[in-house]
């Protein structure tokens, strides 16, 4: 039998038709194989095939607990083509950050962090996208690395954004350009944490964070600091990358002892 | 043709190249100045334009603060008295204290602003809010870095705070537009507190002001009047 459908298939153009049609029919089924139910229902057809989703910031893959700190958003600045500060050696700022971001993050880890990157690679967020994924969390505090063009090399300095004036509109929200507004003075904790623990490590630098009209902080709805480390005039990148296991460690042992002192808001975008 | 006229022929082109060989780099010379002429910007047309405030002599001469890096290197800026004569007329003053600042310390190690930047205009709104709009330069040759870019706005907001006491606030413009940062880092969408009593060290740097009071003078909101010399008053679209 099998060899009178195998002349069949070869000599009528009737078998031809159907095995290209029994062909086509596979490969339907193949492509909407997911469409049908594997409960035993065959035939059933699943709920209708979705959008697919706006993209978010990345989610840390653990749902944090209802109080304390439990999220660091880390943001490696500049990226893409904007490079940042330029040393005469080739050391680019946005290559820089993103490796100190890369051991940040393992200290941070360790230290009971999730850790939220602001970019993985070469992208380069605008200000607001890289704040909205802080804003976005709840519990989270914002650190954002840089590397300077200027200071004395092998020192690293905290900045914190000045007392802004707070405002609501109708609405009670806070207004996103004075995002940081209720922040401030928490920011200015976590920021001196992180600074007398960079102070002790690297002669030269700050015991108390400074403060600076950062562009990246004033949008930020948490507390918030941005590292400075100095700087991509160095003539040897050694130095800058011997920098980083200390200046990971100080971010996430200052994160650390912030955390008992911050009372995390019940909900993201939320006064403290 | 005979060969007498071969020579000529032979003269005249050897004449042509040597004429070409001579004359041929001048041309060069000249396409190459003509084209860096093209490239130069708008930015340096106006600068052309913009003549700088020259220092009147009959002015009466005063100690003017002006504020430099402190050379300790830790981001902060110090004042050095120079006697200069300055206007009583306070957009004149400004302008005249501005250049100077841009013109630099004599120790160039000491210099917060870029030496190609360039003030290109200087307006002082009736509430004390001043906007001063500068060159491409002072956001292209600042090194960036937050604690570059923190040095050189307080250079100026506190040069400015320190010899012309009408100026309350500083907008800074580039190129006549308002900018998100100045070299990446600092904040130039909100105008700075000039005025506020500096407190020493490092958090006496110029602090931004209210976005409230900011939109009040974004040109696309609100049409401003905006004094340019004593006599003279423009209007900002």
């Amino acid at each position: 039998m099998l060899l009178d459908v195998g002349r069949f298939v070869r000599n009528d153009i009737r078998g031809k038709l159907c095995v290209a049609l029994f062909v086509l029919a596979l490969s339907f089924a193949a492509r909407n194989g997911a469409a049908f139910s594997l409960s035993g229902q065959a035939g059933a057809p699943s709920a209708p095939q979705q959008t697919p989703p706006v993209p978010t910031p990345p989610q840390p893959t653990n749902t944090p607990p209802a109080t304390g700190l439990n999220i660091v958003v880390l943001d490696p600045a500049h990226g893409g083509t904007d490079l940042g500060a330029r040393g005469t050696g080739g050391i680019h700022e946005s290559d820089i950050v993103l490796e100190f971001a890369a051991q940040v993050r393992t200290a941070l880890e360790a230290q009971g962090f999730q850790v939220v990157q602001t970019r993985q690679g070469n992208a380069n967020p605008s200000f607001d996208d890289r704040s909205a994924m802080a804003n976005a969390q709840r519990g989270a505090i914002f650190v954002t690395l840089h590397i300077a063009s200027t200071g004395v090399p092998g020192t690293a300095r905290v900045y914190v954004m000045h007392d802004i004036a707070p405002g609501t509109d109708a609405t009670g929200l806070i207004p996103w350009d004075r995002a940081q507004a209720p922040f401030v003075s928490l920011s200015r904790k976590l920021g001196d944490q992180v600074s007398a623990l960079l102070a002790q490590r690297f002669k030269g630098s700050p015991a108390v964070a400074q403060t600076a009209s950062v562009r990246q902080l004033r949008t930020t709805a948490a507390p918030a600091i941005a590292v400075e480390i100095s700087s991509v005039t160095v003539e040897d990148r050694a130095q800058l990358d011997h920098m980083a296991p200390g200046v990971a460690d100080a971010i996430a042992r200052g994160a650390a002892a912030f955390r008992p002192t911050y009372v995390v808001p019940a909900n993201p975008g939320e006064r403290p | 043709m005979t060969p007498r006229w071969r020579y000529w022929f032979l003269g005249a082109l050897f004449l042509a190249v040597a004429i070409a060989a001579i004359y041929l780099p001048i041309l060069r010379r000249n396409i190459r100045q003509a084209a860096k002429l093209q490239q130069r910007s708008e930015e340096q047309a106006r600068r052309e334009l913009t003549q700088p405030t020259v220092i009147n002599p009959s002015d009466p001469k005063v100690k003017a603060k002006l504020f430099w890096a402190s050379g300790a290197d830790d981001g902060t800026v110090s004042p050095v008295t120079v006697e200069l004569p300055l206007s009583n007329e306070p957009v004149l003053r400004a302008k005249q204290v501005l250049n100077t600042l841009l013109a630099g310390p004599v120790d160039t190690e000491l210099r917060t602003v870029p030496s190609d930047a360039a003030l290109l205009a200087f307006y002082l709104l009736p509430d004390g809010t001043a906007i001063a709009d500068f060159s491409e330069a002072l956001g292209t040759s600042t090194p960036s870095g937050i604690q570059s870019e923190q040095m050189a706005v307080d250079s100026i907001a506190r040069t400015l705070e320190a010899n012309v006491p009408k100026v309350q606030r500083l907008k800074i413009l580039i190129r006549g537009q308002e900018v998100e940062t100045l070299a990446g880092h600092l904040d130039l969408s909100q105008a700075f507190l000039v005025n506020a009593n500096a407190v020493a060290g490092p958090r006496a740097a110029a602090t931004p002001m209210p976005a409230a009071l900011t939109r009040a003078l974004t040109p696309a909101t609100t049409t401003v009047k905006l004094t340019e010399s004593p006599n003279k008053s423009a209007t900002k679209p």
